[in-house]
């Protein structure tokens, strides 16, 4: 029997607080409440303009029904999605053959310090924008169409796939390492033997992850100039032809969805 | 006693011989894990090395085929000095050298002949391993070291499938793949319940006795190294402070090496 288990003595009437209460967090909490309601005010977000938005709103909702599947329409459609497709299909293997040795050059534990540092800044650089910004980028460089539009997506998904590699491989084994490295294998032997197998099933995870975020980004990049259903998409809001604008929402909706299960399915059959 | 004298090697084992001199290992500057070792191992039998943790058994054997860089001295044998060794000399030397590790050290995803077919990456090209497309003989031979140490029907199975005796005999038959003129063993059996401890020491033994290759072996459990090994080495902060066969290995030495007495009733 210690002390700490026995009854406290009758005297002591003070009641200890579990959980004391945390100033600093309220304070905070209800600073940034204000501070939202502020930034309201300053942007002229009012009741009024939120009526008129739902006015517009419902208007434009008007004339996107019915869709429009007019057969000029659908061979537009269909020529738009088949180059996102395609634009986002070869990103993704660019992108994943591209991002493995990148990953493996940036993980510190397999490779000599200032190569890691170099190809973790070219990571970091890869990141630092969203893919549509690298898509007017490249737009710029190269022009319109799809080429850009596949170039930008490959450096997103360069970034992306190199960096989780990258840390995939921080985190396996050295003790498997090390055995494939004592049987005096030369280094990309003891890559295929030693670090592969340990990072495969995430590294085929990343890729379906990507190949279904390349396939909703390839619509964003056609938006900006690169090609594919974007650029259907884009045209058909300058022409006001609302209606199409829903068929392409529609289709895009699907594909994303397809591209969803499709990744899952993927990623199940690797474990 | 007079550690240098304790073991003689024959004049034929010379060449065959692992001669380690005045190695030294210091992870920290000026702290240093061995102290100056110098070890000479004829080519054959086995030797077993003893000491408690942390005394740089393990550092010891990792510097031999240089898991580990030492900070000094010279590891010679068969007409390189391995410390001196470097990038494919370094890699050659190595597949002569078979290790067996504590924690089995298998890469747990691949299948227990690609584990074993693993001993022969210093030997294959790059691309054989990359469409595991192993020579027939290198083939045949690892079904045929995987009957030996028992697991003939374990080929396909994947390695995080098998038991912890069942791993460390694919670790044995992976370090036998390499046709090694030396096999080290860290611990083999420091993870193993002792009966299959035992089968392990017994299966080292004998497959490197029949081969006529030297084992060196850091091992704590002292009763194993008196049943299994030729040679004793003792060691303690950093020093060798015994060296003989297993009957001259007495009481008092076993203090010196490890200290204290309680543990010794």
């Amino acid at each position: 029997m210690t002390d700490v288990s026995a009854p406290s003595p009758p005297s002591a009437p003070a009641r200890r607080v579990a959980f004391p209460p945390n100033w600093p967090a309220r304070i905070a909490f209800a600073a940034l409440a204000l501070y939202v309601v502020y930034a309201c005010s300053v942007l002229d977000i009012t009741w009024a303009r939120f009526v008129a938005g739902f006015g517009h709103g419902a208007r434009f909702l008007s004339r996107m029904f019915p869709p429009n599947f007019a057969h000029d329409k659908l061979e537009l459609l269909y020529s738009g999605m088949t180059e996102s497709l395609q634009i986002a299909i070869i990103a993704t293997v660019a992108g994943v053959l591209l991002s493995l040795p990148l990953g493996l050059m940036a993980a510190r534990n397999l490779s000599p310090l200032p190569l890691a540092w170099t190809a973790r800044a070219l990571i970091a650089l890869f990141r630092t924008f969203h893919p549509v910004i690298i898509a007017i980028l490249f737009v710029k460089a190269v022009g319109f169409g799809a080429l850009a539009g596949m170039l930008a997506l490959i450096v997103a998904s360069l970034g992306f796939i190199s960096k989780l590699v990258a840390e995939a491989v921080e985190e396996m084994s050295m003790h498997q390492v090390e055995a494939v490295r004592a049987t005096g294998a030369p280094f990309l032997s003891l890559v295929i033997m030693g670090v592969l197998p340990q990072v495969m099933p995430r590294f085929i995870g990343f890729s379906a992850y990507q190949l279904d975020s390349n396939l909703r980004n390839s619509a964003l990049v056609g938006l900006v100039g690169g090609g594919g259903i974007g650029a259907t998409l884009f045209t058909a809001f300058q022409r006001f032809d609302y209606d199409f604008v829903l068929t392409i929402v529609l289709a895009i909706i699907g594909i994303v969805m397809i591209g969803e299960i499709l990744s899952g399915w993927m990623r199940r059959l690797f474990q | 006693m007079d550690v240098s004298t304790a073991f003689k090697p024959t004049a034929g084992d010379i060449d065959r011989a692992l001669v380690i001199r005045n190695l030294r290992k210091e992870y920290r500057p000026g702290n240093p894990v061995l102290k100056d070792v110098s070890l000479t191992v004829a080519g054959r039998g086995m030797t077993a090395i003893i000491g408690p943790s942390g005394t740089g058994k393990s550092t010891l054997v990792r510097c031999i085929n240089r898991l580990v860089d030492p900070t000094s001295g010279e590891i010679h044998f068969r007409g390189h000095d391995m410390a001196r060794l470097g990038g494919r000399e370094l890699r050659v030397a190595r597949r002569r050298m078979g290790m067996v590790f504590q924690e089995y050290n298998l890469v747990e995803r691949l299948s227990v002949i690609e584990n074993v077919l693993c001993g022969r990456l210093g030997y294959v090209a790059v691309w054989r391993a990359w469409m595991r497309k192993f020579p027939a003989r290198d083939v045949d031979r690892a079904f045929h070291l995987l009957d030996a140490v028992g697991l003939g029907d374990f080929a396909t199975q994947r390695a995080d499938q098998l038991s912890g005796g069942q791993r460390q005999r694919v670790g044995i038959a992976r370090a036998l793949m390499q046709e090694p003129d030396l096999v080290l063993a860290d611990e083999p059996t420091s993870s193993l319940d002792p009966k299959t401890s035992v089968e392990i020491m017994e299966l080292i033994a004998r497959r490197a006795g029949e081969r006529g290759i030297p084992v060196i072996v850091n091992i704590h459990n002292v009763d194993l190294a008196r049943r299994f090994a030729d040679r004793i080495v003792g060691m303690s902060k950093g020093e060798i402070v015994f060296d003989g066969p297993p009957r001259t290995l007495q009481d008092a030495h076993l203090l010196q090496i490890y200290g204290g007495e309680g543990w010794l009733q």
